[in-house]
């Protein structure tokens, strides 16, 4: 089970939170539908370093990025979706 | 009796009684199961997987394939429990498994006989042969498949978890881990000690030493005692059962042995989560079995089990005992055998003696081709010295094989594996979380290296973590001979029969079965490992896994390391189901959520229905009626006068600011920002494949405040997806959404009586229209009336603070019966909206229509920028030939639910009944169903097929909307 350090609540147990989906597979809702439908089948299923988004759904509730290795689960960075990029 | 007039930690003034397949038997406080049983003279303790044959305990610990037993009665048993891990508790009875219809008289033996039908793969062959061979091996293979049998009744005690953090964790409380933790402990460092034993002391138990002049149990029992005192924490007959992502360690700790009442306290097991800072892994290592003909035979055990039997318990195995040294470890045991009183003679398996002037007969250059016996036991082993045949009696034999560090916690960390050729052994090297080995887990030997060792790396640990160490110097040691390295090139070659050497005891592997498996062209480990089972049965290959990988790299004439390892998964000895789902059992395993107006119905002692989280009523039945006349009683009544429901659950989203509409037209694929204050209408959400997820209502309640309903089942995926929406794709509106589902209770007042019934609640005095909202109060409540209906009549849901919702279904509920009305539940609601027409999510709404599919396309709103638009387009969803809903009127018998839709009796399916009910007043069976091309099917006659219910029946397809297709009764 993963430590996640949230910005806002510290270190929690991966419990409190909910795994959302890597960065690069949200759909913008103004996307063109080939960008749609490519970004929604056509996935990179990477070995490696992955940018996802995460929910602290039973703590604050705030959408956060995870910088996570998808082999080793280290988490190099976890930001505030707010904090942009 | 095998008991010796002295010796051994048990206490031989305490008797404990115990029952062993049925007989009763005398052992001591302080022995294992497997320990009382040999001092009985008993054996044999079980009998193999496979072939059946008989076995008796190889080793003294957790890592026993052989005699696994079933443990306890009713709601305390525990199959394949270690007979060598079950420490004796007066009333313990067990039995043994893989036997029928006895131990001693077993007729799958007989499976020992054909065992060249049953080889290598023999699972996976049998599906080669097509499904009617499959039907022929079925019978056979679940007879045979499974140890023991699973309790049949619920757990009768009770588990909890519970957490834990410390500055250092160390398993294993043999050496090398009490004096990493006493160091530890010393330097004021939280410290936790687990030990799987029921007492500190690992190797010393088996192997006295001398440690700082005391006698080694005495300073392991000083040490334990020690770090308690300075505030650490040391967990007996506890096992680090997985080492987890983040340093997270699980721990299991037995606070009564399988099938033992609990104390006070009722506590079973506990399942500790640990978060250490750092964790030494002082795990130790396991003994290997040796390989030739026949070394499963009962009293064929490991070296170190037999110094376990004399010194830990007082019990000698055998008189006339063979060691078989492969590595110099076996001198110590039969040094013990002799001084127990046995007669001992030692085989050594390498050239020469490597340790001469022994008190017992040793033979160098020793081959050994096989050992004989039955079910009471090894009786000779055949063996070559120097290339002469001889043949030599004997009722013990010990295997010295060398030993495997116990890296399995290291593995599971990330860790990995080093080879050592000149001991046959995998390493522990280059840990990647905060894990460290120590002492024989490390690969390291002898007793002073050990714990220099593990003062060395609880040193460094310290520093890590800015401690003031105390510079204490190793403790001194005196201890009797050491173990050396094991052979060069390991004990592997084998001289006898390949087909009665045993590489995996528990999952009856042989050498034969591995060479068959690489003939047949399993050549990768992992390949290898599922096609004989090797290394997969309860005990994980703990003895058998690096003798199958030495074998494997033989064949392939490759070196061991370069065949590589299987993955070393958690939990390290099996743990019981109970300990992981802890106090989540039961009525515990899920949240059970009350609606506000629970008691309301308990009192009227309804019939209850899960709905998601939610319990609601499903109908309120009158003495001596069925679900069915119950629901139809009440649909009526709503349908003729008023019913009243209870539609609390409903999702419900308090959504308001400037950019609110603007907001949900991102989320709700239909019109919404142009609706009118005051104003409802009908919406579906997409999801982000185009398909349906949910539907409800939603309603301008001002300006810029809306409230939005949803599927209640659906509540908790519709706030998170409002939350990805605003969060992630639309940050930049102005507005808040706040989940009021649980704070608003509401009820739902249906039929031609209901807007006589509700208007003197309003403040106005007047129901509001169909679609409109209206403001009223209740003893000072307010009210929010919307004029919705799910049911086809005049309806209204009146919704108000959960905590005052007491209030208005009283009031409610007597003006309905008043009105020879009825209260409604979830059967009633199902049967009216299904007349009507009306789609349900877990229905038609099932994960796989589109709008287009439920007749709903032209409500889609126009220009897109809705959630899941940009897929809905695509050509799959738009091709013709989709099925689509309609109504199906029955023209024979009662149409069945899930029936398929068939133009022809054996014909393809082309579509299938989604709910089937009854016309409410005039009768007749009716349902809705998604039929291919059905919006075009109007009039066509098909047979709805329940294969399962065995009933045929023609239907003809209709429109959808069974009740007042005009819409004139719910507009009022």
């Amino acid at each position: 089970m993963l430590l996640i350090t949230c910005p806002h609540c510290g270190e929690r147990a991966q419990a409190e939170f909910t795994y959302e989906r890597p960065v690069q597979t949200v759909i913008a809702l103004d996307a063109p539908v080939e960008v749609a439908v490519e970004t929604l089948y056509n996935r990179a299923n990477p070995r490696g370093w992955s940018w996802e988004l995460w929910r602290h759904t039973h703590g604050c509730g705030a959408w956060l990025k995870l910088h996570r290795h998808t082999a080793t689960h280290e988490v190099a960075a976890v930001a505030l979706l707010e904090a942009g990029a | 009796m095998s008991r010796l007039a002295a010796g051994g930690m048990v206490r031989r003034d305490r008797p404990v009684s115990f029952q062993f397949d049925g007989r009763t038997y005398q052992g001591l406080e302080g022995d294992t199961l497997a320990s009382a049983l040999l001092a009985n003279g008993v054996r044999l303790m079980g009998r193999s997987f496979k072939y059946h044959r008989p076995r008796g305990a190889l080793s003294a610990g957790v890592e026993e394939p052989n005699a696994l037993v079933q443990v306890g009665q009713g709601g305390r048993f525990e199959p394949n429990t270690r007979a060598t891990d079950l420490y004796l508790y007066d009333g313990l009875v067990a039995e043994s498994q893989n036997r029928w219809p006895g131990l001693a008289l077993d007729l799958g033996a007989v499976n020992g006989l054909i065992s060249r039908f049953i080889p290598a793969g023999f699972y996976y062959k049998t599906f080669f042969g097509g499904p009617k061979a499959w039907l022929v091996f079925e019978h056979f293979i679940r007879m045979a498949a499974g140890l023991g049998k699973p309790p049949t009744r619920p757990e009768a005690d009770a588990f909890e978890h519970r957490s834990a953090f410390c500055d250092l964790l160390v398993v294993g409380a043999g050496p090398a881990g009490l004096q990493a933790a006493l160091q530890a402990a010393r330097a004021g460092a939280r410290v936790i000690l687990v030990e799987q034993d029921r007492q500190v002391g690992g190797t010393i138990c088996r192997d006295p030493a001398l440690i700082e002049g005391q006698e080694g149990l005495a300073w392991a029992k000083a040490a334990g005692a020690e770090i308690l005192a300075a505030g650490g924490r040391v967990l007996l007959r506890t096992t680090a059962i997985g080492y987890w992502d983040h340093d997270l360690v699980t721990l299991v700790e037995r606070r009564v042995e399988a099938g033992q009442a609990p104390g006070l306290d009722g506590l079973s097991q506990r399942l500790w989560h640990v978060r250490a800072k750092r964790t030494i892994l002082a795990t130790g290592a396991l003994e290997r079995p040796l390989l030739f003909s026949g070394n499963d035979l009962p009293q064929v055990m490991l070296s170190t089990a037999v110094r376990t039997w004399i010194q830990r318990f007082g019990v000698l195995p055998g008189r006339r005992a063979l060691v078989l040294a492969g590595d110099d470890d076996a001198y110590r045991t039969a040094d013990l055998l002799q001084q127990a009183g046995a007669g001992v003679t030692l085989l050594e398996l390498r050239q020469t003696t490597t340790v001469p002037g022994q008190p017992f007969p040793v033979l160098t250059d020793v081959k050994v081709i096989k050992a004989t016996g039955g079910a009471g036991g090894v009786r000779a082993v055949e063996i070559t010295v120097k290339g002469q045949r001889q043949t030599l009696d004997c009722d013990l034999v010990a295997m010295a094989g060398g030993f495997s560090p116990v890296v399995h916690l290291h593995m599971q960390a990330g860790g990995a594996l080093d080879w050592h050729e000149a001991d046959g052994s995998f390493r522990p090297v280059s840990p990647r979380q905060n894990q460290i080995c120590c002492g024989a887990a490390n690969g390291t030997a002898g007793l002073a290296e050990t714990l220099a060792e593990a003062q060395a790396e609880a040193a460094a640990v310290l520093l890590t973590l800015g401690f003031n160490r105390p510079d204490l110097a190793p403790p001194s040691v005196q201890s009797a001979g050491s173990s050396g390295p094991g052979l060069p090139g390991l004990p592997l070659a084998s001289h006898g029969r390949a087909k009665t050497t045993f590489v995996d005891f528990q999952n009856d592997v042989t050498l034969s079965d591995i060479d068959l498996a690489w003939r047949e062209g399993y050549r990768s480990v992992e390949h290898l490992k599922r096609y004989t089972t090797l290394g997969m049965a309860t005990d994980q290959g703990k003895t058998s896994n690096i003798l199958g990988l030495t074998q494997l790299a033989a064949l392939e004439q490759r070196p061991v390391p370069a065949v590589g390892t299987t993955t070393f998964r958690p939990p390290y000895t099996p743990v019981t189901i109970g300990a992981l789902a802890g106090a989540a059992a039961g009525g515990h395993s899920a949240p059970r959520r009350r609606m506000p107006l629970h008691d309301q119905h308990q009192a009227l002692n309804p019939l209850w229905q899960p709905l998601g989280y939610w319990d609601r009523p499903r109908a309120y039945p009158r003495p001596g009626e069925t679900l069915h006349q119950a629901a139809l009683r009440e649909a009526r009544a709503t349908r003729t006068t008023v019913g009243l429901t209870d539609v609390s659950t409903l999702a419900k989203f308090d959504i308001q600011g400037p950019d609110a509409g603007v907001f949900l037209e991102r989320v709700c694929a239909t019109r919404v920002r142009q609706l009118a204050v005051g104003r409802g209408r009908y919406t579906f959400m997409l999801r982000e494949d185009g398909l349906l997820m949910d539907d409800g209502t939603v309603w301008r309640l001002a300006e810029d405040r809306w409230l939005l309903t949803s599927s209640s089942g659906g509540a908790d995926r519709m706030a998170a997806h409002l939350s990805y929406v605003r969060k992630v794709l639309a940050p930049e509106l102005k507005v808040s959404i706040a989940n009021v589902q649980e704070h608003w209770a509401a009820v739902a007042c249906a039929g031609p009586l209901a807007a006589s019934l509700i208007a003197p609640l309003l403040i106005d005095g007047a129901a509001p229209a169909h679609m409109g909202l209206g403001r009223g109060v209740l003893d000072g409540t307010p009210l929010l009336v919307l004029a919705a209906s799910y049911s086809g009549e005049r309806a209204f849901e009146i919704y108000l603070a959960a905590d005052q919702s007491a209030g208005l279904w009283r009031h409610l509920a007597d003006k309905v019966l008043a009105a020879d009305g009825a209260l409604y539940g979830l059967e009633a609601l199902e049967i009216l909206r299904i007349e009507k027409g009306h789609v349900v999510v877990g229905g038609e709404i099932d994960g796989r229509t589109t709008p287009g599919d439920l007749g709903m396309a032209k409500m889609l709103r126009p220009g897109g920028g809705y959630f899941g638009a940009q897929a809905l387009q695509r050509p799959a969803l738009q091709a013709p030939g989709r099925v689509q809903l309609v109504g199906l009127e029955a023209m024979g018998s009662v149409i069945p639910e899930g029936s398929m839709l068939l133009t022809a009796p054996g014909a393809a399916p082309e579509g299938h009944v989604t709910a089937a009910g009854l016309r409410v007043l005039q009768g007749g069976s009716i349902a809705l169903g998604l039929l291919r091309n059905g919006e075009a099917r109007l009039g066509e006659t098909l047979l709805a097929c329940s294969p399962t219910r065995g009933v045929t029946t023609p239907v003809k397809v209709v429109s959808t909307v069974f009740h007042d297709p005009a819409g004139e009764r719910y507009r009022g």
